[in-house]
């Protein structure tokens, strides 16, 4: 370094202050940064995170709604394309709000530089809702351009939008601890994988987005009410439409008894460090 | 204020290896000390519970009087980390590296994005603000890191092997630094196997050798040390304490025994005839071992390999 260098370096660590600042203030000004940084991670990488899934559900439409829709007519008293609607949507939240948390935080973890939240005064508590943030942005995100791509092929309906926003919104939640989660356990990319295609998305094509479990003969229907994402798509169908085949009471019970497990238990992982530190 | 208290710290990983033993260590405030030892010692994991990264087995770890295991986070307020691997996120921007970090220790956003310029100007990355961090050359990298454990202005710094793989001149211009981030009063611990680093920076000096603390003492002390060797000499008779030899320090160690330090390049005739004088036959001679010595020779045989 030069002279006039070490000059500024002294000027500059002389003038360094350091407030005390209460836990509370350190948290809610990283919560605000973890968050603003997940969001912007999502919007930077816009091509990756925001069209591919407007696409393949655009995709979903022409298919199933327009072309093979037309010849199936009514579901549950509404056009199919409409019925399938809500169901798409939410099928985009799901996928979504764990795609982005796991990728995410998995990225982090495989980089090292989740160490810098490590290593701050953060609670766990901040570290997971901060990631939640960003996976409930993408998700509601994705559900809106998916909601304008439905209007093209068919008329929305918003029955109860209290309900409708309240069930996005848990459900975004709940699959964000979901990928979280996942990236925890995590080792390579083979692991954040597994769970998408293997779990995810098995329980969501049978979670009753494209049919009514009226349908199924009374043994699959008992097999179906065991499948939690058929009480997410269905308390969002009654939001939306005014009909499911579940009460809506039992279904807002199992999304918001999934929330608290599963945020319950990334608390206790992150507490422990388990994945992330030796 | 003590900076930094170790007290029995341990660490057994999973795999059964032991990687710290028991260390106690106590930093002064303001202190500029090294943590001195071969790879694989277990510096880098002392250095991983300090900062929250490895879970410790058993021992306690107070940072400025906050207790690591009841008060995590004022211990954290109170650090800033240099890793000894790269941990940088490749696709963000320099500025907002800094920006974010200041942010996760609670600094506001506008005197966050005052701070990431007044550091990244002091380590003369201001023009590479903009740039992700993956475009970085290694030595700009290990800057950007610094400015990164300096965002938040940290009471103790703590630097693990800060100049490994950087070129000399990145090393000495990262070595006028950290004296004058010491002189402005944060105390800092520097990891290193490099022993001209820990002589030319460092006030005192601890020395970590498979997972112990073999020496703890000044730098001025320790070199002292270096600079003596000892030898065990046997008497034919027993003795009640031991001589006063001129020019030797010498110590009783049982009733045959006595060892005697000598500087190196003394002769030791003299130290016979003085013996002889008061009429102490020697009946056998031996070095004694100097583990200190020995580890300054591994770690010299280690400098030597390392290219530089």
């Amino acid at each position: 370094m030069s002279a006039s260098g070490r000059s500024a370096t002294s000027q500059a660590l002389a003038g360094a202050a350091r407030p005390e600042r209460s836990l509370l203030a350190i948290n809610l000004v990283g919560l605000g940064t973890i968050a603003h940084k997940e969001v912007r991670r999502v919007l930077r990488i816009w091509v990756q995170t925001i069209i591919p899934p407007a696409i393949t559900m655009t995709l979903y439409f022409i298919i199933f709604g327009s072309l093979i829709g037309r010849r199936i007519g009514e579901m549950d008293g509404v056009p199919y394309t409409t019925f399938i609607a809500p169901g798409l949507i939410m099928m985009a939240v799901i996928q979504n709000s764990f795609g982005n948390v796991v990728s995410s935080f998995f990225s982090s973890k495989l980089q090292q530089h989740l160490e810098e939240m490590l290593v701050a005064p953060l609670s766990v508590f901040t570290i997971v809702i901060g990631f939640v943030i960003g996976g409930v942005s993408r998700g509601l995100l994705v559900a809106a351009l998916v909601t304008v791509v439905a209007m093209f092929f068919t008329d929305l309906r918003l029955e109860y939008p209290l309900v409708t926003f309240s069930v996005i919104v848990l459900v975004a939640m709940v699959f964000s601890l979901a990928g979280l989660l996942n990236a925890i356990f995590a080792r390579n990319f083979d692991d954040i994988s597994i769970i998408p295609t293997f779990v995810l998305a098995p329980l969501t094509y049978l979670g009753g987005v494209f049919f009514s479990i009226s349908l199924l003969t009374p043994f699959w229907q008992n097999v179906a009410l065991a499948n939690p994402i058929l009480y997410m798509v269905n308390a969002f169908r009654y939001g939306m439409l005014g009909a499911s085949d579940i009460p809506l009471g039992i279904a807002f019970s199992i999304i918001v008894g999934a929330f608290l497990a599963l945020f319950g238990l990334a608390l206790v992982l992150l507490h422990r460090g388990t994945g992330i530190r030796s | 204020m003590d900076a930094l208290v170790l007290e029995g710290l341990t660490k057994v990983y999973g795999n059964s290896v032991t990687a710290l033993k028991g260390i106690d260590l106590t930093v002064a405030e303001g202190d500029f000390c090294a943590l001195l030892g071969p790879n694989g010692a277990g510096k880098t994991t002392a250095i991983g519970i300090v900062t929250s990264l490895v879970n410790k087995t058993s021992g306690k770890v107070a940072v400025f009087g906050h207790d690591l295991d009841r008060e995590r986070e004022a211990a954290k307020a109170c650090i800033g980390v240099v890793p000894q691997e790269v941990n940088l996120n490749m696709f963000e921007k320099c500025f907002n590296t800094l920006v974010n970090q200041a942010g996760y220790y609670g600094v506001p956003a506008r005197l966050a994005r005052r701070r990431a310029e007044k550091y990244l100007r002091l380590l003369h990355l201001w023009d590479k603000r903009d740039e992700i961090s993956r475009k970085l050359s290694g030595g700009m990298k290990r800057r950007l890191m610094i400015a990164r454990a300096l965002v938040h202005e940290p009471r103790l710094l703590i630097l693990d092997e800060p100049t490994a793989g950087v070129d000399i001149e990145i090393r000495r211009s990262i070595w006028d630094l950290m004296r004058e981030i010491n002189g402005s009063g944060v105390t800092i611990i520097l990891t290193t196997h490099y022993l001209e680093e820990a002589e030319h920076l460092c006030r005192n000096i601890a020395i970590i050798d498979e997972g112990t603390i073999i020496e703890n003492d000044s730098m001025t002390n320790v070199i002292r040390k270096l600079q003596r060797e000892a030898f065990v000499l046997s008497l034919q008779e027993r003795i009640n304490e031991a001589p006063m030899l001129d020019g030797y320090t010498v110590r009783l160690r049982n009733d045959r025994e006595i060892e005697v330090e000598v500087a190196k390049g003394q002769g030791l005739n003299r130290l016979f005839d003085e013996l002889s004088a008061r009429s102490l036959e020697v009946s056998s001679m031996r070095t004694k071992t100097n583990r200190l010595e020995e580890l300054f020779m591994r770690l010299v045989e280690n400098k030597q390999m390392t290219p530089q």
